[in-house]
Order: structure tokens, then C-alpha cells, then sequence
């Protein structure tokens, strides 16, 4: 599965990602399931709100954290979440 | 010796509340203790709110409601919305018996976030008989409304020497259903399913032709449909990391209100297992001599002790050592080290020649009477 840069990307509703204080990390949950994110992961997804496609993710990441060259690592994971399930393009 | 207390503990994740052992079916492989009958008393609302808090104080996220069948509660919704309002995951785990199109609103709108439905076969008369109540088409008609509602759909089938042969079916109907996931569960020999043993486990050539056809489906349905398939561990010749390892992650809470490292742990002996009504969740998980009595690893026997595998499979299941072996200290004989892996084998052994015998003794369906029967024996 690939990304397609054309398309918006939403983080899935079937699941559902939330800060976790005892953990102090970011979980997706599932049903009777849960995947702990670092940091990075987190910041990527929170950004697939339905409201920016893959180019704009990347430039508001790169601004964020002031560095550039984000776009493979930021595509990679952005297409191990699409083969999980955790965002949808359509 | 067990109850060691140089360990680092970790908090717990999963919280699966027993909330009845209630149910309106009768599944011959029930994971509720084979005396549930003797144990009559319920935690109330405001316990179990209680014991919901103190959980989700320490950390516990993933939340079960389960029984029995978790839908004879009147409070359900109650209690659904206090797991909302403190940040749970939650789940229902439920036969669908009874659940009306009015309550599974209710629920969404209590904030429950998904549905587990299980089915016990593909075809009504299979269904009926092994739930040994009429209740196939009122699965069906749940399953539907839970997708119209916008729950993600958990499909658990629990598989066994019955409906094994019934897997391209199976696979078929949670297709039909919408199913977000099919849970493909194994029978787990405790409780009910020990005492069924014979007529319920399959033999390895049944498991490894329904174990093909459901591979060559998750590929198939790659994208569409998540499968959990829970292994069938007699065949397997390393033990499960069970409860990802003993006071880790799960917390069960049984209708009563003990508290159990894991949902078979009433079964073993001596291990005082405490009642929330006694103390907080807190001291329970971090003091009490249950959950640390299998903590780390200075309880292990040899080969367990020594092995360069402990810290992956954690010895293999207490309940399975005791259950098998007559010592909860032992190496899982599922184990291929297990000096007693011959046990295994005996029961594979019997089950085959309880399928070959002309006269087959019934199956014990898990209802009150025989729970009652079956008690005094033991």
C-alpha cells in the first residue's frame, strides 16, 4: 500500500489515539488492542486530520521541529499506519 | 520462592471486568470456573465504579466487560460511561443474546467503543446446540446492528472438534457479517473446556487444514478484515507467553470482586487471592501475595530456570502446569523441554479415542445444575 499524495489523509475512526499519563506516550487503541508510539510517530499522526495531504504534513513537521528531508521517513511510516489500518485516504 | 520481591513492577494495561457470571447460553467450553454456581454474590454499581478509578489510576487502559453474559447488568451503560468519562478503551464481550437495537444506542451513547460478538457456528442447528440455547439468528440480526452503528465489529468464534469442518463457512459468514475482525479462537483447555476435553480437541491434521484455509483468508482479506487466531496450544511445542507474564498487564476482577492475575487463576491452590471489597486496587497488584506469587522468575523449576527462553515465554501457563501436571511450579508441558510433556500427549491421545469410540459420552454444557453436580465431585 502506498500513499497517495493527491488524497487527504484522516486518521481512522475505528481507532483511536490518546495521550496516556501513566505511560507518558501516545497509544493507539483497538478493539482489545494497543500500539505505543514514540514520539515522532505521534506527531505525524495527529496530523492526519482529514485537513492536509502528505506535502503539508511534511512542511508542518519540518517547521515544527525547524529541519528538512522528513519526507521519506515521514512517507515510510505514513504507509505502515495505511497497512494497519490506523489512517484512510479515499 | 515465590512472592519475591526484587522485581520491578509494572503497571497494569488490561482490566477485564467479570461483571456476572450470568449468562442465558450454555457453552460446553465456558472459560468460567467449573464452581461459578457457588458464587452467587455481585460487586454493585458503586464497586465496581470503585474499582473502574482505582484501575485507570494505575495505568490500566484496555478495559473488558465480560461475564457471563455482561449484558444481564442493568448498570452496563452506567458503568460504560464512567469508563468513558476516565479515559478507557472499552469493550463488550458479549453473546448478543438479548441485545436490542434500543441498547446498543444506549451504550454508544454511553461511550462504549466497540462490540464483540461471538458465534458458535455457521449453521443454525451447529449454533443452537452448542450455545444450548436458539440463538443463531438473533446473533446475526446483532452483528448487523452493530455495524449500522458504527462499532468496530469483533466476529469470535471459538473453535473445537464440532465445528472445526466448518471453517470455509465460518469464514464465509464473518465476510457477509462486515466483520472488522474474526477472532478464530482455539479452545483453551480450562475451566468447562478441561472438563469437555475428549470431545472437544480436535486432532493436529483437523488444526492444521483449518489453520491453512484461515491464512490463505487473512491474505485475502488483507485491508478489509484483521484475523486473531488464537493458537491451539497442545500442538505447539513451545508454551504461550501467558498474560504476557503473571501480574504484568492483566487484572481480572471476577463478579464477586476478587481480584485475579488471569481469568483461571481462582483454579490454583493457596493463592489468596484478594477481594477488592477488602482492599484497593493498588495494594492488590503491588502487595498482595497473589500477583506477585509467579512474579519474575525466581519461582521457576528446571528446565524453566536456566532457559534461555523464560523471558519470552515466562514458563507457559500456571493454570495449564496445574491443570495437566498437578504442580503449578512446573514447566507448561506443552513445553517440548517439559519433562512431563507426555501429558500432552495423553490428551491428544484421548480426545482421538473418545472420537473413534462408537458410544461418545455427551458434552457437559456449563449451566447452573451441572456446575453444582460437578463441584461436589471435584
Amino acid at each position: 500500500m502506498t500513499i497517495n499524495p493527491d488524497q487527504l489523509i484522516k486518521f481512522s475512526p475505528m481507532h483511536r489515539l490518546q495521550w496516556e499519563e501513566a505511560q507518558q506516550k501516545d497509544v493507539i487503541l483497538y478493539p482489545e488492542g494497543m500500539v505505543e508510539l514514540n514520539q515522532s510517530s505521534a506527531e505525524i499522526l495527529k496530523l492526519c486530520d482529514g485537513s492536509r495531504k502528505l506535502a503539508q504534513i511534511v512542511s508542518d513537521l519540518e517547521e515544527k521541529f525547524a529541519t528538512s528531508g522528513l519526507t521519506n521517513d515521514i512517507t515510510a511510516f505514513l504507509e505502515v499506519a495505511l497497512k494497519n489500518g490506523w489512517i484512510q485516504q479515499h | 520462592m515465590a512472592g519475591s520481591n526484587n522485581i520491578n513492577i509494572t503497571s497494569p494495561r488490561w482490566l477485564l471486568a467479570e461483571l456476572t457470571y450470568a449468562c442465558p447460553l450454555q457453552c460446553p467450553y465456558c472459560s468460567n470456573p467449573i464452581d461459578y454456581a457457588n458464587y452467587q454474590s455481585e460487586l454493585d454499581t458503586e464497586d465496581w465504579k470503585r474499582v473502574l478509578t482505582q484501575a485507570r489510576k494505575m495505568g490500566a487502559v484496555q478495559l473488558g466487560f465480560s461475564g457471563g453474559e455482561p449484558l444481564t447488568r442493568i448498570d452496563l451503560a452506567e458503568l460504560v460511561k464512567h469508563a468513558k468519562d476516565l479515559g478507557y478503551y472499552s469493550n463488550l464481550i458479549t453473546s448478543g443474546y438479548g441485545l436490542t437495537e434500543e441498547r446498543i444506542i444506549q451504550l454508544k451513547e454511553a461511550g462504549l467503543d466497540h462490540i464483540q460478538v461471538s458465534i458458535q457456528a455457521s449453521t443454525q442447528e451447529l449454533n443452537d446446540h452448542i450455545a444450548g440455547t436458539a440463538s443463531f439468528q438473533t446473533k446475526k440480526e446483532v452483528a448487523h446492528l452493530v455495524k449500522k452503528h458504527g462499532y468496530p465489529m469483533v466476529l469470535c468464534v471459538v473453535i473445537h472438534r464440532e465445528n472445526i469442518h466448518q471453517m470455509p463457512e465460518i469464514l464465509a459468514m464473518a465476510e457477509e457479517l462486515g466483520a472488522d475482525y474474526l477472532e478464530l479462537a482455539n479452545t483453551q483447555y480450562y475451566g468447562w473446556a478441561h472438563a469437555n476435553r475428549d470431545l472437544l480437541l480436535p486432532t493436529k491434521e483437523q488444526f492444521e487444514e483449518a489453520e491453512a484455509l484461515a491464512q490463505a483468508f487473512k491474505e485475502k482479506v488483507a485491508g478489509k478484515m484483521k484475523i486473531y487466531y488464537v493458537v491451539p496450544d497442545l500442538y505447539e511445542d513451545r508454551p504461550k507467553a501467558c498474560m504476557n507474564g503473571w501480574g504484568t498487564t492483566f487484572l481480572t476482577i471476577a463478579p464477586d470482586g476478587v481480584a485475579l492475575p488471569c481469568h483461571s487463576a481462582r483454579d490454583l491452590p493457596g493463592l489468596d487471592c484478594p477481594n477488592v471489597k477488602d482492599f484497593s486496587i493498588e495494594e492488590i497488584w503491588n502487595e498482595s501475595k497473589a500477583f506477585n506469587f509467579f512474579r519474575g522468575f525466581e519461582w521457576m523449576q528446571e528446565p524453566c530456570r536456566s532457559c534461555d527462553e523464560k523471558e519470552k515465554d515466562f514458563g507457559g501457563c500456571r493454570c495449564q502446569a496445574y491443570l495437566l501436571t498437578g504442580d503449578m511450579y512446573s514447566t507448561d508441558p506443552v513445553c517440548s523441554k517439559s519433562p512431563r510433556r507426555e501429558v500432552v500427549q495423553e490428551a491428544i491421545d484421548s480426545a482421538k479415542a473418545s472420537a473413534d469410540s462408537a458410544n461418545e459420552k455427551p458434552l457437559i454444557f456449563r449451566n447452573s445444575k451441572n456446575s453444582k453436580i460437578l463441584s461436589k465431585i471435584e
